[in-house]
């Protein structure tokens, strides 16, 4: 701090607090919901503390089929889905940036610049704009209603090529040398020395990944048409929709919270690679 | 680029970028291929056959009121979005800044909304303004306002906005504090010993040092806006009233899917791919030069 100034110092608290407080009011409506009764949650005004239905909405959302009316499935299976789905993304983009960027820096061959050319250009072409013809292909191949489907037409990605390609740029070129000094193939070489070394990258990277895997909402929406394949981020707006009929706000919510969970979870957690990892894939 | 010292050449490289490569021809450069292709096309009744048709198909997009209220509708939600969450992101970030004990407290609790998926962000801010049920309208309504976003337009727009607003400011929060913590302490003293105030120091010394980021931010922002928003406006509004939410994605996902119009949504892509690239060209020329000050 520059100066002694107490007046500032309380105002600057305050204001960090309100802040935090109108960032966190969507969150505690949410929770509040999810802890009343169907009953009571179709009467105005709506409770603004909590009351003591939490657990026999948890049981009744984690392994009932959520929702009387809509036919989603019970949420553990839709969470698994949603796990099984950020997972393999996740494992899959690491596993394919890390070794073309491998390649592409460590190696000269044919064709590199038109490789790294091709993997720039995904850069530009986010799942939303080629939407259409997308879904054809993954309807040709049969992979409609499977993980595969779900997750590897996102997994191919221009930034994690990119700061994985960073990372290796800046290991320095004696390392190789003493490791071919001492008789190391390119394999050896990647899995005892590039991997270890990248450790701090691919924790951060994993972050990032494992959010936006979790949070997948149009893609998924599209390829799973069959209700045991759905995810817990599409099955909200299913209810959203079994709502109109009538109001459960209770359950929907109880099943945000849930849905919400595992990423904010891996936010907070593991916050110090979730800074890493945003500052570091965007630039 | 490439290392000065590498391995010689073998198959061994090839085989490493294979999957990588393979993912990028079959779902990227295959299916924009089939856009840029479609665009040109028109199907008949039947989807039996296509006719090549030129520009016909931007043509009818560029003419078509729908569409381009659309475009400027887009703009103006991405405008609104960039504004209110980094106004409050750079709020709340100069303050941060000053706190020296807690700033770690304060951070955790101001970023975790990253995580939230939007189109759970849109259901919670729906249900928070339901037009019956929820507690806001009740408010409001003591106010004398009444808010029903299924009926208003311009409602139905500040409730989208709003919450895509929230879910970003973790994010946008996050880069000005780095950028804020980036400024050397001594330029700030120096500034102080003159006789320049808190706001004053703030106004002349740090917004002007945090132009890069705001710049920066401003891309990702209007990204952001374009294309991560679908979830919260499928959600909440459905583009609708009377299409006053309708996003230019959201219009390539009605018109593609339930339209089933290839050729025109597949013109619509190509628009979006072509502002996706001289936003992407922007982000990369700045971050070449780095924006000196």
């Amino acid at each position: 701090m520059v100066e002694n100034r107490p007046f500032l110092d309380f105002v600057t608290h305050l204001v960090l607090i309100v802040g935090i407080l109108l960032v966190a009011l969507p969150i505690w409506i949410m929770f509040v919901a999810s802890t009343h009764d169907a009953v009571r949650m179709a009467h105005v005004p709506l409770p603004l503390l909590p009351g003591g239905q939490f657990w026999e909405n948890l049981r009744l959302t984690f392994f009932g089929n959520g929702l009387k009316g809509s036919e989603t499935a019970a949420v553990w299976q839709l969470m698994l889905n949603s796990f099984i789905m950020a997972m393999m993304i996740s494992i899959g983009k690491i596993s394919i940036s890390i070794l073309s960027a491998y390649a592409i820096v460590y190696f000269r061959f044919p064709l590199r610049m038109t490789f790294f050319w091709m993997i720039f250009i995904t850069l530009m072409l986010p799942v939303e704009v080629r939407i259409v013809p997308t879904f054809e292909v993954v309807a040709n191949l049969g992979m409609l209603n499977s993980y595969w489907g779900l997750s590897v037409p996102l997994i191919a990605s221009a930034t994690a090529t990119f700061m994985f390609r960073q990372v290796f740029l800046t290991i320095p070129d004696e390392l190789l040398e003493s490791a071919r000094i001492d008789g190391a193939g390119p394999m050896r070489f990647f899995f005892d020395m590039l991997l270890p070394l990248s450790r701090t990258n691919i924790a951060a990277l994993f972050v990032i990944v494992f959010i936006y895997g979790w949070n997948q909402y149009l893609w998924p929406l599209l390829v799973t048409t069959d209700q045991s394949m759905g995810t817990i981020v599409i099955s909200i707006k299913q209810m959203l929709e079994a709502e109109t009929g009538s109001p459960q706000w209770n359950v929907i919510m109880m099943t945000a919270l849930l849905a919400m969970l595992p990423p904010v979870a891996v936010v907070i957690g593991m916050q110090k690679f979730f800074v890493k990892g945003l500052t570091e894939t965007e630039k | 680029m490439i290392k000065r010292v590498h391995f010689p050449a073998s198959p061994l490289p090839y085989l490493l970028v294979a999957p990588q490569i393979v993912i990028t021809i079959v779902f990227f450069l295959w299916p924009a291929g089939q856009a840029f292709y479609q665009s040109f096309h028109i199907e008949d009744a039947f989807g039996l056959g296509s006719e090549f048709v030129w520009f016909e198909n931007f043509e009818v997009l560029f003419t078509d009121p729908l569409y381009l209220a659309t475009f400027w509708r887009t703009i103006l939600f991405s405008a609104l979005v960039a504004v209110v969450s980094m106004g409050t992101s750079l709020v709340l970030a100069a303050f941060a800044d000053r706190v020296i004990r807690g700033a770690t407290f304060y951070r955790t609790l101001l970023i975790w909304p990253y995580a939230i998926a939007p189109v759970l962000a849109g259901a919670i801010w729906s249900f928070m303004f339901h037009p019956t049920l929820g507690i806001f309208p009740y408010f409001l309504e003591m106010a004398g306002i009444d808010w029903n976003h299924y009926m208003s337009g311009n409602q139905a727009m500040a409730l989208v906005v709003l919450a895509a607003s929230w879910k970003q400011i973790a994010y946008n929060f996050l880069f000005y504090l780095a950028g804020m913590q980036a400024i050397p302490k001594s330029v700030i003293e120096a500034a102080a010993i003159d006789g320049a105030g808190p706001v004053y120091r703030f106004r002349t010394i740090i917004l002007p040092l945090l132009s890069p980021t705001t710049f920066f931010l401003l891309i990702i922002n209007a990204v952001y806006a374009f294309f991560d928003t679908f979830g919260i406006i499928h959600a909440v509004t459905k583009g609708g009233p009377a299409s006053s939410t309708t996003t230019l994605v959201y219009k390539v996902f009605t018109d593609g899917f339930i339209g089933l119009d290839l050729g025109g949504s597949a013109a619509q892509s190509i628009v979006l791919m072509v502002m996706v690239i001289a936003l992407t060209v922007f982000q990369f020329r700045y971050i070449e030069r780095k924006v000196e000050y």
